[in-house]
């Protein structure tokens, strides 16, 4: 299409951005929506600051009870899988398309099997009766009682972010099979990678929150 | 020629039913009038409660509700008028018609998600509503949630948390998609200090939404996992901690009046100068104003907690950065009354509603300064004197530069002229109305009448009294201005497109304004104010460049 202009009262011609297609708009909007995703993990890392200073040892004590190697092993899947959604979009403007779609795919797979291996941690924590207001859990100290309360909401409202973020992966998958992102046209692509940085990045640091302070 | 109102685009294409072009429209101007509709609706609702309450007060003693109702009632008329009303309020709906038109774009930068946050606001209304009609009756707790009563009380809380959490999600899609705008599609030319200040004002407040309400989002959804499963955060016999709640309540809460606010100071800003005839006195301290009252305005929440038991320095610095907070605002009112000054003042009903807003909120601010000092707060928390000071700036703030903003742009969302007798008549029956109802309510709390009581002492009827003739004023005032506004679409005489002789960019448009707003986009080099001999010094020919 061609570049639309104004022009002001000497007749010279400036370029006008066509908000239908406006990349660095796209961008910049998805990154002031990434801002609002940190003041919303911000709040939970306030609360577990607040609550680590007034329990550290019992803070310290429950981390212990938390399965290390588990925790371990999904923060190297989800690393890898930051690189394999940055390669994915790297391979986009590159123009190899199905090297890039391929990679998608690998990160997709990643996604999942952390999911597995964090749902495989809950259900053990459940099994033992720690979940909030369980008797066992009731019965415990504060300190105790806060920990896992912290624990399950912001490991929970990761885990919701991964799954959003395999949702928003296939939907990539489509678009990239239908030619909605193209080499030339991938600000969707570029975008959920951001996002995928963003969810491996809250990781990085729940997982010394919650798996290191006691080890 | 054809508006806005004879054609427009959809979410799915055309559509000929014209329900469907309505709802799936992803044009800004419809999705504006669409929020106008549902949230004046909304409005009255909220004011038929507040007239409800009135009336039971009239009298000491009980009249005609039950306490508990009566509790409810405060806690409907708290939740409606602020996280359906006044918190979507000017931006979503002033602001979207206007916001394009200003900064000579066709439309937000994503339409798409403009619609999609006016569904998300129609999800929280019903969701919201659904308590009036399931479990035990509506929420009693207040618009403020504290827990731990809001996790112990068997009213219906969760429901209108779970509202109160849509509406955050509806309010921070509209905050990003003005943040991007105002970066993205200013009209070539013009740089952020070409801006008209509405455009300041939304800039500031949709950071505000960008940022705040985040944290109130989580924190309500942590009372929903506490009031669902348990967690135990809020809750003191866990061992969590509820004083936490407040202080993350208030660090929403507090920028939210602010997010109230900015908008209806811009509106300001741009009815003085029209109707002065002459530019703004003052307009980079104005801007900058803007944007550090949304800055400090950040950091003062502890001033709600002066009495909730934080430390002697937190209540010093809380209430010496509550006091910092006055100096833009202070900034902002001495420009404006310099501009007035030796302006050709023309006393339009928008210009009425904008100098009655000044006044008020000037009152209004000062008694916040009153209650940000520490030990005048000790006496007057929770009394009448706060329930004063908060309608001052909100009703008698906000409200009327909302009421003055809406006259303003009538001719433009409307392309017909309103009855200017009638509009100046409901505007001085309100002012009168307005002070009658509240200003006995400074002299009440003074005393010692405190908030959110269903009954008083019989020395306070003398007040409840006064205020209860002003109640009814202030409705009476506001169905006034809503009868001028209908007949105006009947019987109004033809706008044309610059009615007011105004200087910015939405005023050299056709009224009621095309689907995609301008032909052609113009260049902007001037000053959003610029007159000359009462005349304004910028004109378009047909191909929007500038005739010199």
């Amino acid at each position: 299409m061609e570049q639309e202009m104004a022009y002001d009262a000497l007749g010279n011609s400036h370029p006008i951005t066509d908000y239908k297609d406006d990349y660095d708009g796209e961008k910049f909007g998805f990154w002031v929506f990434l801002l609002t995703e940190m003041m919303m993990f911000g709040v939970l890392f306030l609360l577990f600051a607040i609550n680590f200073y007034r329990h550290s040892e019992i803070f310290a004590l429950s981390s212990g009870s938390l399965n290390v190697w588990l925790g371990g092993t999904n923060t190297v899947i989800l690393l890898l899988s930051t690189y394999t959604m940055g390669l994915a979009s790297l391979k986009m403007r590159q123009g190899k398309v199905r090297v890039s779609a391929y990679f998608v795919g690998v990160t997709l797979l990643m996604a999942i099997i952390f999911l597995g291996i964090k749902a495989l941690e809950w259900s053990v924590d459940i099994g033992h009766g720690i979940y909030p207001s369980s008797k066992i859990l009731d019965a415990k100290d504060h300190g105790e009682i806060l920990f896992f309360g912290l624990y399950f909401v912001m490991t929970g409202l990761h885990g919701l972010h991964v799954i959003f973020g395999i949702a928003l992966m296939t939907w990539v998958l489509l678009l990239i099979r239908s030619g909605g992102i193209r080499p030339e046209h991938n600000i969707a692509l570029k975008n959920v990678t951001l996002y995928w940085d963003f969810v491996h990045l809250i990781w990085i640091i729940l997982f010394p929150l919650f798996y290191m302070i006691g080890v | 020629m054809s508006s806005f109102y004879h054609e427009t685009e959809t979410v799915f294409g055309t559509h000929k039913n014209p329900i469907l072009q309505w709802i799936f429209t992803i044009d800004h101007k419809r999705i504006a009038l669409l929020y106008m509709g549902v949230m004046f609706t909304l409005f009255f609702l909220g004011v038929s409660a507040a007239v409800t309450m009135r009336a039971e007060l009239f009298f000491p003693g009980p009249q005609f509700l039950q306490p508990h109702t009566y509790n409810e009632l405060f806690t409907f008329h708290g939740i409606t008028m602020i996280f359906l009303f006044i918190v979507p309020g000017i931006p979503a709906a002033l602001g979207n018609f206007i916001l394009p038109l200003m900064l000579g774009a066709r439309d937000l930068s994503f339409p798409r998600l403009n619609l999609l946050s006016w569904w998300f606001y129609i999800v929280g209304v019903v969701v919201a509503y659904s308590a009036l009609m399931s479990g035990n009756g509506f929420a009693d707790t207040g618009w403020t949630f504290y827990a731990p009563y809001s996790l112990r009380t068997d009213s219906h809380v969760l429901p209108t948390l779970i509202a109160a959490f849509i509406l955050g999600i509806s309010s921070i899609l509209t905050g990003i998609n003005f943040v991007v705008t105002i970066h993205r599609l200013r009209a070539p030319g013009m740089g952020f200090f070409k801006m008209p200040l509405f455009i300041w004002g939304l800039y500031s407040t949709a950071w505000i939404q960008v940022l705040a309400t985040p944290v109130i989002g989580i924190t309500l959804l942590l009372v929903i996992l506490e009031r669902t499963l348990g967690i135990g955060i809020f809750d003191p016999t866990k061992g969590g901690d509820p004083i936490l709640y407040e202080h993350l309540f208030w660090i929403y809460s507090h920028p939210a009046v602010y997010l109230m606010i900015l908008p209806g100071f811009g509106i300001i800003s741009e009815v003085l100068t029209t109707f002065t005839r002459r530019t703004i006195f003052g307009y980079h301290a104005i801007a900058i104003s803007s944007a550090s009252i949304a800055g400090i305005g950040y950091l003062v929440w502890g001033h709600h907690m002066l009495t909730s038991g934080i430390s002697d320095m937190a209540r010093i610095i809380f209430s010496l950065l509550t006091f910092l907070v006055a100096v833009p605002t202070g900034v902002k009112i001495f420009d404006w009354i310099a501009t007035l000054y030796k302006g050709s003042i023309i006393l339009a009903t928008p210009m009425l509603w904008i100098l009655g807003s000044i006044i008020n909120f000037t009152i209004g601010g000062l008694t916040g300064l009153t209650l940000g000092a520490i030990g005048a707060d000790i006496h007057l928390h929770d009394t009448y004197f706060v329930v004063a000071h908060f309608h001052y700036t909100i009703l008698g703030g906000v409200m009327f530069m909302f009421i003055g903003g809406l006259h303003y742009w009538y001719p433009k969302i409307t392309g017909k002229l309103y009855n200017e007798v009638r509009g100046r008549i409901a505007f001085g029956l309100m002012f009168v109305g307005f002070n009658t109802l509240w200003f006995p309510m400074f002299i009440a709390g003074f005393l010692g009448n405190p908030r959110r009581y269903f009954d008083y002492l019989p020395t306070f009827t003398i007040y409840h009294q006064i205020a209860g003739i002003g109640a009814l004023l202030v409705a009476s005032a506001l169905l006034l201005v809503l009868y001028n506004f209908a007949r105006g679409l009947k019987e109004g005489k033809e706008a044309g497109p610059n009615p007011w002789n105004a200087t910015t960019l939405e005023w050299h448009i056709p009224s009621p304004p095309p689907l995609k707003n301008f032909s052609k986009i113009p260049y902007v080099d001037f000053d959003p104010y610029e007159y000359e001999n009462g005349e304004p010094v910028v004109h378009f020919d047909e191909n929007f460049r500038r005739v010199m």
